[in-house]
């Protein structure tokens, strides 16, 4: 073979290719949009098509065949990603326009109690609830979940009951959470008379239902310490125990942080089992182990289920108080994901 | 400090797989001893078997004798985890705990012991075990910071000042330069040269000038047969085993006629 040219150049779409591809798409587009009076979705969506078809045509006049599928594909990955994304803008929007509105100090401040009719109530109670309930539910699984996890990777290995374990965690993550709540009542029913109802059963409820997603996450997480930094610790003579809670945990508490956090997030919306076993009530109650206590995802219910426009505005507001709930827990997991975080080099 | 190790009829295995086979040796006392050999013919697992470590790869076994100061390391009586504190280990790769600063990685043998130390003698055992590892002068001015953002020769000579710094009678060295430049592995040989005198050292080498340089004895390592159990071929001092060794195939390996 003779020695030719390196031939590495060739002919490119300037960069703004894309953007005036995408402006003449939807250009395109809206014209039978105008004249047939398509929503603004189905313009979307016709827009798209005309850019998928067109973005990779023109590229494959200029530069060949290889660019025009990198053009293809790349335009399929950033609409699936529109397509995904959209749904969770469409909600926060939907539920910030009709929450807003409803949200003020006394809707804050207040609880239910009294409040007849088209009065101002608040929610007061329900975020008390929520808040309980939820921080009992952590502070029972938490615990379990994590020592579960540190059976499962330091001591149980590929033994049978480490098996054992792993198949029913992976069964629990599919309980039903009306099942959990039934379990929940019947154990407190078993317990203290058929009358009982507590706050404590929710948190029952919950942590069955927290505990699989902790026990997975620290499991995932503590896996992926080396082994070097565990073969250092024993090395220097250091007790199992001590390897583990002063080398394991610390190097993947960041994972375990945010996994608890994430649990905590699936939960504080559950609706089911706490309706079941910890009820509903107007008032404020502060003692998670006696009355019944109302959460915000079972006041956005009963408020709904009320079928007033009072009590649709509140369903709103409840709503979006809970969706700022868990935002907040997501930030505060993510700052202390970053606090804890090994140090990296430079 | 300082302890003589004699290994007698030592079987290694990993479940059922013998990995070595019948060895028999004597590590001197305040000397350097050199594990040579090919990949794979156990040198690694053998080094590993005289504090311990190698039973925390799930069933890996020891038969045979291992005697520290007259006493036998796998005795049932013996905890692993004294024998560790007594015998400390520098691993192939740089290692420091990534949650801790260059400070407290030198401390991490004492402080994970729960060993309360005042601050004094704290500072003073840093200062000192990063003095014989050749390090104070690089760090002494950011103790605080991380030890992983060090570079790879200074961490593990970080490494070294947190084995020392428990003040170990034997260190155990598992290729400790292979991921080191020449600069970085030359500091590490003074450093072993300077280590002698306190310690009783044993370096697992494929780097046959490290041994030759570094070493008092050198034991040579082979498999039988290829996927065969790794045995001592010779154990001698570096300076016959570098020149007129007893066996051929010891020759053939050091001169690079191997295989």
């Amino acid at each position: 073979m003779t020695a030719g040219t390196m031939n590495i150049s060739h002919p490119r779409l300037p960069q703004w290719a894309p953007a005036l591809v995408g402006v003449m798409a939807l250009a395109v587009a809206g014209l039978p949009a105008l004249l047939a009076g398509w929503s603004p979705v189905t313009w979307l969506i016709a827009g798209t098509t005309v850019f998928l078809v067109a973005m990779p045509s023109w590229s494959r006049v200029v530069e060949g065949r290889r660019a025009a599928v990198d053009r293809l594909v790349t335009a399929l990955i950033w609409t699936a990603f529109a397509v995904a994304v959209s749904p969770l803008v469409w909600l926060l929007y939907v539920v910030v326009r009709s929450g807003l509105p409803a949200v003020n100090a006394d809707f804050l401040s207040y609880s239910m109690l009294n409040v007849i009719g088209d009065e101002q109530g608040g929610i007061f109670h329900a975020l008390i609830g929520t808040l309980l309930i939820t921080l009992a539910a952590a502070l029972i699984s938490v615990p379990i979940g994590i020592l579960t996890g540190v059976y499962l990777v330091e001591y149980g290995k590929q033994s049978r009951t480490a098996r054992i374990i792993t198949f029913l965690v992976d069964v629990m993550t599919g309980i039903p959470s009306i099942v959990a709540g039934l379990f929940a009542l019947a154990l407190l029913v078993l317990l203290f008379g058929t009358a009982f109802r507590a706050g404590i059963g929710g948190s029952i409820a919950l942590s069955l239902l927290m505990i699989p997603t902790v026990v997975r996450s620290s499991e995932e997480m503590m896996r992926l310490v080396p082994d070097d930094l565990r073969e250092a610790s024993y090395a220097l003579g250091v007790p199992k125990w001590r390897t583990i809670t002063r080398v394991v945990l610390p190097t993947s508490l960041a994972g375990i942080v945010t996994g608890v956090v994430l649990a905590i997030s699936r939960v504080i919306g559950e609706t089911a089992p706490l309706l079941v076993v910890a009820g509903a009530t107007d008032g404020v109650n502060t003692n998670l182990f006696d009355g019944r206590m109302t959460t915000l995802p079972v006041f956005i219910f009963s408020q709904y289920a009320s079928s007033t426009p009072v009590g649709y505005q509140r369903a709103w507001g409840g709503a979006l108080v809970l969706i700022a709930l868990v935002m907040v827990l997501n930030l505060v997991a993510r700052i202390i994901g970053r606090v804890f975080a090994p140090a990296k080099a430079h | 400090m300082a302890k003589s190790i004699d290994v007698s009829d030592l079987n290694i295995y990993y479940g059922d797989f013998l990995a070595v086979e019948g060895v028999n040796m004597t590590v001197k006392s305040r000397s350097v001893t050199a594990f040579i050999g090919p990949s794979g013919c156990g040198k690694s697992t053998m080094l590993r078997s005289l504090n311990r470590m190698h039973e925390v790869i799930p069933g890996a076994r020891v038969e045979g004798k291992v005697v520290v100061d007259g006493q036998s390391l796998y005795d049932p009586s013996v905890d692993p985890v004294a024998v560790r504190r007594q015998i400390g280990m520098v691993f192939q790769r740089p290692n420091p705990f990534p949650t801790m600063s260059i400070y407290e990685n030198v401390l991490a043998g004492n402080r994970l012991n729960a060993k309360k130390l005042k601050k004094s003698q704290a500072d003073q055992i840093v200062e000192r075990s990063l003095q014989s590892a050749n390090l104070w002068d690089e760090v002494k001015r950011r103790l605080g910071k991380p030890g992983m953002g060090l570079s790879g020769g200074q961490q593990q000579r970080l490494c070294i000042a947190r084995a020392i710094a428990v003040e170990p009678e034997v260190l155990l060295m598992d290729e400790p330069c292979s991921a080191l430049d020449p600069i970085s592995t030359s500091a590490i040989e003074d450093l072993i040269h300077e280590l002698k005198s306190d310690y009783t050292i044993v370096i697992v080498t494929h780097n046959m000038q490290q041994a030759a340089r570094a070493s008092d004895d050198t034991a040579f390592f082979n498999l039988k047969r290829a996927g065969g159990s790794g045995h001592l071929v010779e154990f001698n001092p570096t300076r016959k085993m570098f020149s007129t060794p007893d066996e051929a195939s010891t020759e053939a390996y050091i001169s690079g006629r191997f295989g």
